[in-house]
């Protein structure tokens, strides 16, 4: 039943992109994101989309594994589409297409409308090239590395990443935890498989109460392991692995610097997302 | 030297009048191999806790290498001399690769990065794991596991190890992977073990043996010397190991052997006495 879930989605294999440090690869798709929002007009979404090809080529992560992602954010995306396409208020050049009732459609609204799902779409391609390029460890040490200014001002910085760190590690153990109490209860008459909705999630109330009761187990004796191994806080503690940029950081940097650069020139030079309605409509 | 001294020890759980261990007196020579039998809530995992500061006695002392375990101070130094490996496995991980989870006591206890290293190199050496450095913990077996749980104790440096039966959830094979281990840790690195545990069969390999009753030491000695008081053992709830159990029904039965506690000297017993007829 949930059997080998692998957490995530990160694709295991060995690339140019996965072997980038990950807090830089954090800090790029925050610029790669900046970037989406600075581009004013199709062209810099073009740009963007050649940005994003090139990355997928470099990371060896088939396309089809990073378009997968959008399938989880469709629904949202054709939402706002369509609430964009109906409600879009804003001036019109040209004649509206439909009218009725609080609905307008103008040859603007569609554009409004191609535009955003265009940028949603490419928000969560982007993001998604990380998570299949970056374990889910190696987001926490980045995290861990880049929030460590936020000390300063008593932010449980070390704790939160170890709390982050022992939750993933606990994902398998507790997957299999479930399996085998799944299986037990089953054993003994339980039924998850027939019935609404509501019945098959009361089944499954005699499989959570024992794993809540066992994760807790769990917790105590992982307390005293943790104590038992001199755990005393982050202070006076050093840190084994250490994260390093290399050339790949700096290559990855200038790229997205460059895409920013490209973005806002298309910008000036190219005009707004409507300059396109006036090269295909005839007033 | 003195590795550990229980003083006239008492300790209760809810504070009450139901000492878990009630008045234990022990000492542990440094470089000795010591087991300590007694069936489920006789006291011997508190026992364990005690030694490393995870439980503080009610009355009486615990000391370590001559610290005391009632001073907060001594914590720590206590910890980094007295190492614990626990029964679940799962339950003592904290990271998803080997070596992080290798590495996590000499963070905690501030050793610099290049000597971490070497320490997890060192550690995963010892306990024969040094191929599965990158691996996840969750994919190995229970055996693997546990060796994987003795290195990250190991990797502290402790002169003391302490096993709260942490062979009790393996199968057989796995069982005897740690045991290996944990034997050429006390004979090479000369490691102070106490070896929690209601498998007669591992007893054999400590140098003594103590056996543990409603909180109380009943029984010490040898592990031959305690086998050879079946009689006494069956009352305290513990069984012989099992070819001494088969040794003693075939005397029983008319067959003259010599008395045995492993099956290798079972086997040689059952042959000399048929070479004998």
């Amino acid at each position: 039943m949930l059997n080998d879930v692998t957490f995530g989605q990160y694709y295991p294999t060995r690339s140019f992109v996965h072997n980038m440090d990950p807090r830089a690869k954090l800090i790029l798709v925050i610029a790669y994101i900046v970037a989406i929002f600075l581009a004013d007009n199709f062209f810099g979404l073009a740009a963007v989309i050649l940005f994003l090809l090139v990355t997928v080529a470099f990371a060896r992560v088939p396309l089809g594994r990073v378009l997968r992602s959008v399938k989880m954010i469709l629904f949202l995306v054709i939402f706002t589409a369509v609430l964009n396409l109906l409600f879009y208020g804003g001036e019109s050049a040209y004649e509206p297409l439909v009218q009725w009732w609080i609905i307008t459609i103008t040859y603007e609204s569609i554009v409004n409308m191609l535009f955003l799902a265009l940028r949603l779409t490419l928000l969560i391609l982007g993001t998604s090239v990380l998570t299949l390029t970056t374990t889910p460890v190696a987001l926490t040490d980045g995290l861990e590395s880049l929030l460590k200014p936020l000390k300063y001002i008593k932010f449980p910085v070390h704790e939160l990443a170890l709390i982050m760190s022992i939750a993933l590690r606990f994902i398998p153990t507790l997957m299999d935890e479930t399996n085998r109490i799944v299986a037990a209860q089953k054993a003994r008459g339980a039924d998850f498989d027939t019935g609404g909705i509501v019945k098959r999630a009361k089944a499954m109330v005699p499989v959570l109460i024992p794993l809540l009761v066992s994760a807790f187990r769990r917790a105590e004796e992982l307390g005293d392991a943790m104590d038992a191994r001199c755990y005393s806080g982050a202070k006076g503690r050093t840190k084994y692995k250490k994260l390093r940029f290399t050339w790949r950081d700096l290559v990855g940097v200038l790229a997205v610097a460059a895409l920013i650069t490209g973005v806002v020139l298309l910008n000036v030079y190219l005009g707004g997302k409507f300059e396109i309605l006036s090269w295909i409509i005839p007033q | 030297m003195e590795a550990v001294r229980f003083e006239n020890v008492k300790y209760s759980y809810d504070g009450g009048e139901s000492y878990a261990v009630n008045g234990v007196s022990l000492s542990v020579r440094e470089g000795e191999f010591l087991a300590v039998l007694g069936r489920n809530g006789s006291g011997k995992s508190t026992l364990a806790k005690l030694v490393n500061a995870l439980l503080v006695p009610a009355e009486g002392r615990v000391f370590v290498e001559g610290m005391d375990t009632t001073d907060e101070k001594l914590t720590f130094e206590i910890r980094k001399r007295a190492g614990m490996v626990f029964q679940n496995p799962d339950n003592q991980t904290v990271a998803s690769v080997v070596e992080d989870d290798v590495a996590f006591g000499p963070e905690n206890i501030g050793v610099p990065r290049d000597e971490i290293g070497r320490r997890i190199d060192f550690a995963l050496n010892a306990v024969g794991m040094q191929a599965f450095r990158d691996a996840a913990p969750s994919r190995l077996s229970g055996g693997q596991k546990q060796r994987i749980a003795i290195a990250g104790v190991l990797a502290v440096r402790p002169d003391i190890m302490i096993l709260d039966e942490s062979t009790a959830m393996l199968d057989p094979k796995g069982r005897r992977e740690v045991m290996e281990v944990v034997k050429k840790l006390n004979k090479e690195q000369g490691m102070t073990v106490i070896l929690i545990t209601h498998f007669m069969d591992e007893a054999l390999q400590a140098e003594r043996a103590v056996v543990m009753h409603r909180g109380e030491v009943v029984m010490n000695g040898t592990p031959e010397e305690i086998f050879a008081r079946s009689e006494e053992l069956e009352t305290f709830g513990l069984t012989l190991p099992r070819a001494a159990l088969v040794c003693k029904r075939l005397r029983a039965g008319g067959m003259p052997v010599a008395e045995a506690f492993t099956a290798e000297e079972l086997a040689e017993a059952i042959c000399a006495s048929l070479q004998r007829d």
